[in-house]
């Protein structure tokens, strides 16, 4: 049993310290050559080196994330609000949304270059793309779930739809969309790294995919090591916008499973 | 505070409609509700009850037969925001406090009344079912005893003319049930509201009301309707009277002969 914040922190920060030092420890007596994989210390080296560098390409990197997962989430939310109010939509849609998912979206991304051009635009839609699905559904089934019976009672005490909506169903809601938050602003990183793979030159994806070209494989590492900084600072975002909006949730139970 | 009206029920019947035909919920029901009375439906499960409730609060429309609020039909009576509800489940928002769990009815059916008095009135309600203390607990902090308690607490802020209740009681361990039993007469005898309640539990039907209306199943019938003739205020004790043990046993009789057939009991 884990007695208090301070030692669990302390064990979860313990794990990443054994991590790098076995991984130090497996390159310097196996001799893997740094090209194929450099240790820890090589690669914290090239992060101070480079620093600048990285963190001028972060920002490209950091818009695409946040801006698709913005249109993500205002499409997602009002496509649910559809989905989960109007029977019409929700049969006329489902099966495309359906078939929308199980397309690789990633596939995509050389399609959206011809469409959308070079830069932020096809970077953002491929985040927005990839990050949309969970947060519809998610939020459609956060919106079904609420009583029917004391939708019944407010209704029956003249309740408008917008109180409902507002005092019921949305905070009702909220904890299944912050649920899909989490999952979809991840899969909105991996959106904004694919288009900088394909076609960028900026952004930590396109610092990665360079150095892979010229075989700077502990600036690949650096690129890597900053892009998944950079995405646990984002996951943590939301975890705090989630706390600070439904803290009442997080006393009461886990949170909604998601799909 | 408007007048509690005179419920009449007449020949209500309501079928729904599934795939396999029409189910019959509620035939030929007729029932008089005078205004302020306490009246009970006890029957088995599956006779309607709750289906006789959402056809007075309005959510559903009888097939034949009518309801009648002092002599109009009930289609034609502005009904909202005078029909408070219990359900068997708490069914409170767990994001609210205890007392913006029972201000919310009112936040739509009261609008008129300035936030502060409903606020002192919300305060009041919760004090008088000994939630003194706990106005800004979420449900979560609550018993399900507590819990159920301002659930009723958001149905009374309403002050509503009529108040249906739909098994409140039944998730409640026995002690609490019959502390709020005992409760639940005094904040009637405060209030002058009609009940309708609904209830498994005999005893219960019998404690709390002038009239106990015994149904049977499928079809969801009138099978009699029983006046209680015991004075209030009630309390505990008259459980313990011959009076009250004989109307119990009436009513069990009348409710156990319709599931065991003749002769199968030996």
């Amino acid at each position: 049993m884990i007695r208090n914040s301070f030692t669990r922190t302390l064990g979860q920060v313990g794990v990443f310290v054994v991590f790098f030092a076995l991984w130090e420890l497996a390159v310097d007596l196996l001799h893997v050559k740094a090209v194929i994989l450099p240790p820890p210390s090589v690669i914290f080296q090239s992060m101070y080196k480079h620093w600048y560098y990285l963190l001028q390409n972060s920002w490209p990197t950091l818009i695409a994330v946040a801006g698709g997962f913005a249109i993500a989430a205002v499409l997602g939310f009002s496509i649910a609000i559809g989905i989960a109010y109007s029977r019409w939509v929700s049969e006329m849609t489902y099966p495309f949304l359906i078939a929308a998912q199980v397309i690789p979206k990633v596939a995509l991304a050389p399609l959206f270059i011809i469409w959308f051009g070079f830069g932020l635009a096809p970077k953002l839609v491929i985040a927005a793309l990839i990050a949309f699905f969970p947060i519809v559904i998610n939020t459609a089934r956060g919106l079904i779930s609420v009583e029917p019976e004391l939708i019944q009672y407010m209704r029956s005490l003249g309740a408008s739809w917008s109180e409902i909506f507002f005092k019921i169903s949305l905070p009702w809601a909220l904890p299944y969309i912050f649920a899909s938050f989490r999952i979809s602003i991840t899969l909105a990183v991996v959106g904004a790294v694919v288009g900088e793979f394909v076609a960028s030159d900026s952004g930590l994806g396109y610092v990665i995919s360079y150095a892979n070209v010229s075989l700077d494989t502990d600036v690949m590492f650096a690129g890597i090591f900053v892009l998944s900084t950079l995405g646990m600072l984002l996951f943590l975002a939301v975890v705090l916008l989630e706390w600070f909006f439904i803290s009442w949730q997080m006393a009461v139970e886990a949170p909604p499973e998601t799909m | 505070m408007a007048s509690v009206p005179h419920i009449r029920i007449e020949g209500l019947s309501l079928q729904y409609r599934t795939k396999g035909g029409s189910v019959s919920a509620l035939q030929d029901v007729s029932v008089d509700i005078p205004p302020r009375s306490f009246v009970s439906v006890v029957g088995p499960s599956g006779c309607g009850k709750t289906t006789l409730l959402k056809v007075l609060s309005g959510v559903l429309k009888a097939s034949s037969g009518s309801v009648s609020l002092d002599n109009r039909p009930i289609e034609q009576t502005d009904l909202s925001g005078k029909i408070g509800y219990v359900f068997q489940r708490p069914l409170l928002l767990p994001w609210r406090t205890a007392l913006q769990n029972v201000l919310l009815t009112t936040e739509v059916a009261r609008k008129d009344v300035p936030l502060a008095e409903r606020q002192a009135d919300a305060r009041q309600w919760l004090a008088l079912t000994g939630l003194s203390g706990f106005e800004d607990r979420l449900p979560h902090e609550l018993s399900g005893g507590m819990q159920q308690r301002v659930s009723l607490c958001r149905a009374l802020a309403l002050r509503p003319t009529i108040l249906l209740m739909d098994e409140p009681f039944a998730a409640l361990d026995e002690i609490t049930r019959e502390v709020m039993q005992e409760e639940l007469l005094q904040l009637w005898s405060a209030t002058e509201s009609t009940v309708i309640f609904i209830t498994h539990s005999i005893s219960e039907a019998v404690l709390l009301s002038e009239r106990v209306i015994v149904m049977t199943a499928r079809p969801g019938r009138v099978d009699e309707i029983i006046d209680i003739p015991f004075a209030r205020p009630r309390d505990e004790e008259l459980r313990g009277r011959p009076e009250f043990a004989g109307l119990v046993q009436h009513i069990r009789g009348k409710l156990h002969k319709r599931k065991v057939p003749v002769g199968a009991d030996s």
